[in-house]
């Protein structure tokens, strides 16, 4: 939503340095305002369980016990499912699948988003005519249906492989980005700095390379993060539905079992909440992340979030309404 | 009207590869589908109706693919979207008849009121922003981020189930007659609550956060500037910022929509909601692919429609749209 709205004819963002090597480690340097360094954090945070999760989980998530539909205890930190399997394994051994299809979708989709987009952009005409179709296209369709028609044609087992997941869900995810690239690449086309590379003669690929590309990286790296959400959702919904296999763990799968057995209606908030929270809190860190990105690529939404202290020290009043946004930079700024 | 025109064409051509690729998906996946439906239903459906997937999917063998395509497109112009086999031997279109106007008033309520809201509050937020306004915009990026149905499970416990304010499944109550009148469209006001405010709640922090930030941006304007400094007071300054930093987000709504309709397709899952979402519930469990097919088809023509809709009301209100061509 945010990103596509902040490459809307007219509200282009700012400039962009030229490519240096100012530009680029200044790119690096994005973690700065707590929206990014908050988002980073709790995302890291996740990557590592699902990294370790599998060892750490004290059981194997499909074993049943004795204890059915049990609360929260010693024996099983977050209770039982109602066939006795431990849903702390389960939410340990799940993260893995969900990182992986949500990182795997979201490379995949931003590649096809660059190279989509920015040869709309860029080339323009008749490449451009086609592929923003191709693009508006993809836009339009409702992604979940399709998806899960796709889904469902394939053969059992490979319907519930994480790559094949990823593919697909990939295939419905890259026209955000695509359209936002290829605003943006249509705006540094025409900039100075391009023209003359294109005067002295440098070849096509190489102008996309060097001078359009790395004026690029902040918006690619919304796009990744938002597909990343995207796909992280849509995994999620596809394994509530029982599309994806419910025996291949993940958060997803859990809330169809914790569904499928009435754990609302009979009150078992250890099954049904783990699982639901830690979705909310990884895509609530995503959603953080590409606001920081956002912010730092149109400097005026930044400004508006102005706490008492910068304001004063500034020298400024705290509500600004019109006529200008002050952009105010950090101590380490300049 | 060329403006209108050309969208209408883009929405022919959208429709024409949904259709396209919905024919396409059976043929090229590996294997033989009928084989691959026959083996995960394990003798679930009738010889009858594995015979009349067949036919359908045109996979009797004896055609190429070129005559199938054609016969398919014969078949969705009568009207046809072929034989549910969860539902044998009802057609898909029967099927989705009953259900479909659940989940277009559902959609189409919950969308014009999160719209509507959205927009007032993203206006309000950007007016004030410094204040703890300030603060709508985290709390409501949650709530997008919290998928639609763990959402809506946690409301129909929390107000349906434990405090038994409203009903927790079906669309209306059993007794009443389904038609224009009052105690049935009460009954499925009160049916359709929870599942509202889920749709609502869920897809509102698009619009806040969108229209919050064309309205950041538009404030900075000359125009802004010149009308607050000939003093016209501040109700109309707004509404000169507001009309113009809409635009985007009326633009932005086709690419929204088919989140919400997704989203959509999951509340009526969790709240037994006797629409689309339901059926495709009942579809990929009984893996009734006719039905799926179909499903995809009526939504995506849904959505093209409602993006026409979305257009017809972006040319009102942007009267460029109308000179340009």
């Amino acid at each position: 939503m945010s990103i596509q709205i902040a490459a809307e004819p007219g509200t282009a963002p700012p400039p962009a340095t030229p490519p240096s090597a100012r530009g680029i480690s200044r790119a690096v340097m994005l973690p700065r305002s707590p929206k990014i360094l908050i988002g980073l954090g709790v995302l890291v945070f996740f990557v590592l369980l699902a990294i370790i999760g599998p060892w750490l989980a004290p059981d194997d998530p499909s074993a049943t016990s004795a204890d059915l539909l049990a609360g929260p205890s010693g024996a099983h930190w977050l209770g039982t499912t109602q066939a006795g399997q431990d849903v702390l394994s389960q939410l340990l051994i799940g993260a893995r699948s969900i990182v992986v299809v949500g990182f795997l979708a979201g490379i995949i989709a931003t590649v096809l988003s660059v190279v989509i987009g920015v040869s709309a952009g860029y080339f323009g005409g008749l490449v451009d005519d086609l592929l923003s179709m191709l693009t508006n296209v993809f836009l339009v369709i409702p992604g979940l249906p399709l998806l899960i028609v796709m889904d469902s044609y394939l053969p059992r087992g490979t319907g519930s492989n994480s790559l094949v997941i990823a593919l697909i869900v990939s295939l419905t995810g890259w026209a955000f980005g695509a359209r936002v690239l290829r605003a943006q690449t249509l705006s540094l086309r025409s900039r100075d700095y391009v023209a003359s590379a294109r005067v002295i003669g440098e070849r096509r690929l190489r102008i996309i390379g060097t001078e359009i590309l790395p004026n690029l990286i902040a918006i690619v790296a919304a796009s990744f993060v938002f597909t990343v959400l995207y796909a992280i959702g849509t995994f999620v919904a596809l394994a509530f539905l029982g599309v994806v296999d419910p025996s291949h763990w993940s958060w997803g799968s859990m809330l169809f079992w914790a569904e499928a057995n009435n754990a609302a209606q009979v009150n078992a908030w250890w099954w049904f909440l783990p699982p639901g929270i830690s979705i909310a809190l990884l895509g609530t860190s995503l959603a953080l992340l590409n606001f920081g990105i956002d912010e730092f690529i149109n400097p005026r939404l930044r400004a508006a979030g102005l706490s008492r202290k910068v304001a004063r020290a500034a020298g400024l009043p705290r509500r600004i309404r019109f006529g200008l946004t002050p952009v105010i930079g950090r101590r380490t700024g300049r | 009207m060329i403006h209108l025109l050309r969208r209408l064409g883009f929405y022919v051509l959208t429709a024409w590869a949904a259709v396209t690729v919905n024919f396409f998906i059976p043929h090229l996946m590996p294997g033989d589908p009928v084989q691959n439906l026959i083996a995960r239903q394990q003798g679930k459906s009738s010889p009858q109706a594995v015979e009349a997937l067949r036919i359908q999917l045109g996979l009797t063998g004896d055609q190429s693919l070129w005559p199938q395509y054609l016969h398919y497109w014969s078949q969705l112009f009568h009207g046809s979207l072929g034989i549910s086999t969860s539902f044998f031997p009802a057609p898909v279109s029967t099927v989705l008849g009953t259900a479909l106007p659940w989940t277009i008033t559902l959609v189409g309520v919950s969308t014009v009121i999160s719209f509507l809201v959205g927009t007032i509050v993203g206006i309000i937020v950007a007016w004030r922003r410094g204040s703890w306004m300030d603060g709508v915009l985290p709390v409501a990026t949650f709530f997008q981020a919290v998928p639609y149905f763990f959402f809506a499970l946690l409301v129909l416990i929390i107000l349906g189930s434990d405090l038994g304010a409203f009903p927790i499944s079906g669309g209306s109550d059993q007794g009443v007659d389904p038609g224009f009148n009052w105690p049935f469209i009460s009954s499925a006001l009160y049916h359709g609550f929870l599942p509202m405010l889920t749709i609502v709640v869920s897809s509102i922090a698009g619009w806040i956060l969108g229209m919050r930030n064309m309205m950041v941006t538009t404030m900075d304007e000359d125009y802004v500037l010149v009308a607050q400094a000939k003093g016209l007071p501040t109700r109309r300054v707004i509404g000169y910022a507001a009309r113009n930093a809409v635009l985007p987000n009326v633009s932005g709504f086709s690419l929204s929509l088919s989140f919400v309709v997704s989203g959509a397709l999951l509340t009526e899952i969790v709240f037994s909601y006797p629409g689309i979402g339901f059926q495709l519930l009942n579809a990929v469990q009984a893996e009734d692919f006719p039905l799926l097919q179909g499903i995809f088809l009526v939504i995506t023509f849904a959505v093209l429609a409602a993006n026409l809709f979305a257009d017809v009301v972006y040319a009102l209100l942007d009267p460029r749209t109308r000179q340009e061509g």
